[in-house]
């Protein structure tokens, strides 16, 4: 199983790969540091978004509401800001808005924890709800009057600047922002009691049961913790775009999802890790920003994202049919 | 044949309680504007609205009867509604009349179902053969559905039919709209399946145990083949409704139907575990909704909290139908799928 | 039988657990000493399980008093019942496919000491020790779902034993072992009884575990029927004390008609499960196939239906060839299979007993593609009432029967389809004494009315009770046939152990 897990991350880096040696030989312009500080920044909303969608598939569970939470947390914290007080420090502004994704994910996390109700049915009720909600009561405008600290916010370099070829690059600290959910996530998966018990409830429900884990105390964690991430990775969109836009992110949980399977993260769960996760999301970017590099028209990054979902998910499962057929 | 539930008392079915809201709520929205919604013109409106995602949701609760899901319902229909209309706008083009516009659109009609035919076989096989969890198999081929049609159109809609397109969404017959008697011919015919044939309990039996089914002998894999056969024909149908009332089709036509569909058929009592589901809660349940959003536009509510009104009562409705499913997914539990 | 008795570990006095109306236990006293295995024992619905329930604080007792070394546990709960030592290894043992072998050793015992941090070198030296503890070396960085059965439930000691077990509570521990198997798990039985860890085996076939245990209790009905020494019992008295009777119903004696053959299965392979695999079986016949629980006899019954894919040979009827690793193709060619696990293979529990039994019958039922109801009602009625179901309904849920009455409508599903060859895996399963002998009729009726039978079973007293012939399987090979009336239940017992 450890081989068919590798084997998933593994052809996802070799299509990954694959892809940039066609882009080059088509377009020269292609592998340079413009590009890839480009895709780089790309990744980061979707990164964010897909470790927490990735920690809800490890407990045995899936979430599609993730983006209506990220972009309520943005839109919220904003006009909130704006309305009270507009000088107010981007570390603020960005504690708020996961504030207010935490709790919205603490919503999902009654209803799933707490009634046992199928998450694909709670998250998809939830996303209307958390989207109508803004869209009806917050607002349905989009600002791009942002509190000046959140525009700032997005000028703060960690490094930019021109190669001596002339390419222009430049790197955001919202990087660090997704360095810091990569690392962070780490740790709590890998050295907590807490992230260990997230595998085990995906692994086995009664098992975990009867060892003593809480179940339901897990399941919400899980659910908060991923509505937090949904508020930072809003914040991090709103400010980076230099715009408060209700109507923007919704719709991009397929793709993050996408990228999460794809990184071999099992629906059944209790597998998932962030290396296969990122790769995921570093394909879904190529397919969202570069497919026309490689002849392919834009028209065509849909199918290209769902064919993309379909094997990575046909190719195991179709596997682990087949053995189990084998098996006897 | 008689289910394992005819043992409960009536008043204690699903449909009952169902049966009780639509009513409810019928009497609520004529209470509140009983000029505006008793009126012929409202309920005329009604008849000619709620067929599309009506019949979206007979095509989610099919399959939700097997325990799966189908996340494509939508992408399927915009698909089989862009083919049907390049067909008629490239092909036929709007100044077509007489015998040959008929030609034209019973050829475009042909397309589109098999265009949701072949849809649904593919989910089905993905589904069978592949070992494909529904939720993932149907929402990559649901991408996959919509992308083909943004890429036959380039994201653009298609206009510019024969005046007879139409007659699908926009006329009547007998004074009744024809939307409503394709979505009560559908209902009644999934019905009978469901009811009245072997196959139909094949796949309810399927449903409560797919274990069990495959050690009965039943074919499972040909089971969930027709069973997303049918779903994406029913898919495509909604999407010839869709295409005849905007008299246009886009790819991105009817985006918050796919939580509609879900939404009436979880309401109607279908055990999205499997298993259990009847036709008629799915009707009443569309009749509550339609009401309710009908009611919800004269009171002047937006569509933004229509939409949140909507994932609310499903939520709701979950909670409250939780403790029958209790049971049922307790049972199912050592199956998981994937 | 070697060590000496250090005082109660676990003293029940009086315990008795009712469920509304319902008495499950009735005054039971039951003592484990520290370094002692006691053999459990009682059918389905004795009690047992509800005796185990109560002592690992699943549920709580009626009445009754319950120590745990010397100290009266009040409120016992899963907590404080683990807190104590009390740790039970449950049939499937609950382990957690997708972690590592030391994680999932180790985890109970860091989620007891409320550890906020995981250290994966502290979890595999916790891990290392309580394996070196018991002798036993499995790699700790595999995942669990890539190891041998055996090597799960020794997991599943070991996460007992690093939880500071005292007490190891174990659930049918040799159903799924093969014979070397069961004589390595005895042997760390035995190791475990020297550090003063005490074992109960819970079990409806204890003769294997006999010989490692000091003392055996036997419960029925709720009640302690008896308990002494382990060295004055054995399969037959145990059995006597389980069932309250002698069960030893007629033996068939060996096949007396000259019928001609109707199952013929040849060269039968299927590496990993089952090896050439040969036997004919004629018209009303009824034959044995026994094996411990990893010699290959469900695989091989799995294949006979042709839910397994054997790699070569044939199976044919009637001298026509049947298809392999097809069920319909079986199906059609009147083979029939009653699973072992009735719940989840066997029945569709929410569905009414009528459609349970309808389900295999539809196609028959069909008159211009709509269902005849009232035909397939009398049908399902008539099956019904011959296998002699007692239910005020047929449009009940089956889930609302007896065990035994579940099994008869199981049968009746196949019966109705009018099978050729009807092969029973474990036919009497979690069924009460007295349908357990009624099945026994049917079997017998069924091959008197001439079909072929073939009963898969390790209940040895119902396969004598029931077959012409008996095959015995080890390792996926045949290795024996015994035919009726010439061999004893110990014999048996013995040739499958060897």
């Amino acid at each position: 199983m450890t081989a068919l897990l590798t084997r998933n991350e593994t052809l996802v880096a070799v299509v990954i790969v694959l892809f940039c040696i066609v882009a080059t030989i088509s377009d020269p312009n292609f592998f340079t540091v413009t590009t890839l500080s480009d895709l780089l920044r790309a990744s980061i909303v979707l990164g964010i978004l897909a470790i927490g969608a990735m920690l809800v598939l490890i407990s045995g569970g899936i979430d599609v509401s993730f983006t209506a939470i990220a972009v309520s947390a943005m839109y919220i914290t904003t006009t909130t800001a704006l309305a009270l007080w507009p000088e107010m420090p981007w570390y603020f502004i960005f504690s708020l808005s996961i504030l207010i994704g935490a709790g919205l994910g603490a919503i999902n996390g009654v209803f799933i924890a707490g009634f046992g109700l199928p998450t694909l049915i709670v998250t998809l009720g939830t996303l209307s709800v958390f989207r109508g909600f803004l869209l009806t009561f917050v607002g349905s405008e989009r600002i791009s009057a942002l509190p000046p600290d959140m525009r700032n916010f997005s000028r703060m370099m960690i490094a930019r600047g021109t190669t001596e070829g002339g390419d222009f690059y430049a790197l955001p600290w919202a990087l660090a922002a997704l360095a810091f959910v990569i690392v962070l996530t780490a740790i709590l998966l890998h050295k907590t009691m807490l992230g260990r018990s997230i595998f085990a409830i995906g692994g086995s429900v009664e098992s975990a049961r009867r060892i003593g884990i809480n179940v339901r105390r897990t399941q919400f964690f899980v659910y908060v913790y991923v509505g937090a991430l949904a508020g930072l990775a809003g914040i991090l969109h709103g400010s980076m775009g230099r715009m408060a836009d209700p109507f923007s992110l919704v719709g991009l949980e397929l793709s993050v999802i996408a990228a999460v399977v794809l990184g071999g993260a099992r629906l059944i769960g209790g597998y998932g890790t962030i290396t296969g996760t990122l790769l995921g999301v570093a394909l879904i970017v190529l397919v969202q920003n570069s497919l026309i590099v490689i002849g392919i028209p834009s028209t065509w990054q849909s199918v290209t994202i769902g064919a993309l979902i379909l094997l990575g998910t046909g190719l195991p499962a179709y596997q682990a049919k087949r053995a189990a057929a084998r098996a006897g | 044949m008689s289910g394992s539930r005819t043992e409960a008392k009536l008043t204690q079915t699903p449909e009952f309680r169902l049966a009780i809201i639509a009513v409810v709520v019928f009497a609520l929205m004529a209470a509140l504007s009983p000029d505006r919604f008793l009126s012929a013109q409202n309920l005329t409106s009604m008849a000619f609205q709620f067929p599309e995602f009506a019949i979206l949701a007979l095509a989610m609760t099919i399959t939700m009867m097997t325990g799966g899901i189908d996340l494509s319902v939508v992408g399927v229909s915009n698909l089989s509604a862009v083919v049907a209309a390049t067909i008629l706008a490239s092909l036929a083009g709007p100044e077509t009349a007489g015998a040959a516009a008929v030609m034209w659109l019973t050829i475009a009609l042909l397309a589109s179902l098999s265009v949701g035919a072949a849809a649904g076989f593919a989910n089905g096989i993905l589904v069978s053969r592949l070992g494909l969890p529904p939720i993932l198999a149907t929402l990559g081929s649901g991408l996959v559905f919509t992308g083909l049609a943004v890429a036959m159109t380039g994201g653009a809609a298609v206009m510019g039919f024969p005046a007879i397109v139409a007659v699908i969404g926009n006329s009547t017959l007998f004074f009744v709209p024809v939307p409503l008697i394709l979505f009560g011919l559908l209902a009644v015919a999934l019905h009978v399946l469901l009811t009245r044939t072997g196959f139909g309990l094949r796949i309810t039996m399927y449903g409560a145990n797919p274990l069990a089914a495959l050690y009965a002998a039943i074919d499972l894999d040909r089971i969930l083949l027709r069973v997303y056969v049918i779903a994406g024909m029913f898919s495509s149908v909604a999407g010839m409704i869709i295409m005849s009332r905007a008299n246009s089709a886009k790819a991105d036509y009817g985006s918050s139907y796919l939580l509609l569909a879900v939404l009436i058929a979880v309401l109607g009592g279908v055990n999205p575990y499997g298993g259990y589901g009847r036709v008629v809660g799915v009707v009443l349940a569309v009749l509550s909704m339609q009401f309710l959003s009908s009611g919800l536009n004269m009171l002047q509510v937006s569509n933004f909290a229509r939409e949140l009104i909507w994932g609310a009562l499903l939520i709701f409705v979950m909670v409250i139908n939780i403790t029958d499913w209790a049971g049922l997914r307790a049972r199912r539990a050592p199956v998981k799928s994937g | 039988m070697t060590e000496p008795h250090t005082g109660a570990l676990v003293e029940m006095t009086g315990v008795t657990k009712r469920y509304s109306g319902v008495t499950a236990l009735d005054e039971v006293d039951f003592t484990v000493a520290a370094g002692e295995a006691v053999c459990l024992a009682g059918e389905n619905g004795s009690g047992k399980s509800t005796l185990i329930k109560i002592l690992s604080g699943v549920e709580q007792a009626t009445a009754g008093e319950i120590r745990i070394g010397g100290q009266a546990m009040t409120h016992l709960n899963p907590r404080t019942a683990t807190a104590a030592g009390v740790m039970v290894i449950f049939q499937d043992f609950s382990l957690f496919p997708n972690l590592s072998v030391a994680e999932n050793i180790a985890f109970a015992s860091e989620l007891s000491e409320h550890k906020r941090f995981f250290n994966r070198g502290h979890a595999r030296s916790v891990a290392r020790a309580v394996l070196d503890r018991i002798g036993v070396d499995i790699p700790l960085g595999a995942r669990l779902e890539t190891l041998p059965v055996a090597h799960k439930q020794l997991v599943a000691i070991c996460r007992a034993l690093a939880c500071a077990a005292r007490l190891i509570i174990m659930d049918e521990p040799t159903t799924a072992l093969t014979g070397r198997e069961v004589s390595r798990l005895l042997d760390i039985i035995r190791l475990l009884k020297t550090q003063g860890v005490a074992v109960i085996f819970v079990s409806h076939k204890l003769a294997e575990v006999l010989e490692v245990s000091e003392k055996v209790v036997v419960l029925r009905n709720g009640k302690k029927v008896a308990e002494g020494p382990a060295e004055t019992f054995d399969t037959a008295s145990l059995t006597k004390h389980m069932t309250g009777r002698e069960v030893h119903d007629a033996a068939p004696g060996p096949f007396a008609g000259s019928a001609e053959t109707l199952l013929e299965v040849k060269d039968l392979d299927k590496p990993g499960s089952f090896s050439d695999v040969s036997f004919a079986l004629r018209r009303g016949e009824v034959l044995g196939i026994t094996g411990l629980l990893g010699s290959g006899r469900t695989s091989l019954a799995k294949a006979l239906f042709g839910l397994v894919a054997p790699d070569s040979g044939s199976i044919t009827i009637d001298g026509t060839s049947v298809p392999l690793g097809d069920p319909i193709a079986a199906a059609e060619a009147r083979i029939g299979y009653v699973p072992e696990d009735r719940l989840t293979e066997g029945l569709f529990l929410t569905q009414s007993i009528l459609r349970n039994v309808a389900v295999g019958r539809l196609k028959d039922h069909e008159r211009g593609g709509f269902l005849d109801h009232r035909s397939l009602v009398a049908e399902a009625s008539d099956w019904l009432q011959r296998l002699k179901v007692k239910t005020p309904s047929i449009t009940a849920p089956v889930q609302s029967l007896s065990g035994g009455n579940q099994q008869r409508v199981a049968l009746a599903r196949w019966m109705a389809r009018a099978p050729q060859v009807l092969i029973l895996n474990g036919p009497s399963v979690g069924v009460d004494v007295g349908s357990k002998a009624d099945i026994h009729d049917i079997i017998r009726d069924l091959g008197a009315r001439g079909l072929g039978v073939i009963v898969i079973s390790d209940d040895l007293p119902e396969l004598l009770a029931t077959c012409h012939r008996i095959l015995v399987m080890k390792g996926g090979r045949m290795v024996e046939e015994i035919a009726a009336g010439t061999v004893t239940e110990d014999d048996l017992s013995h040739k499958l152990a060897s």
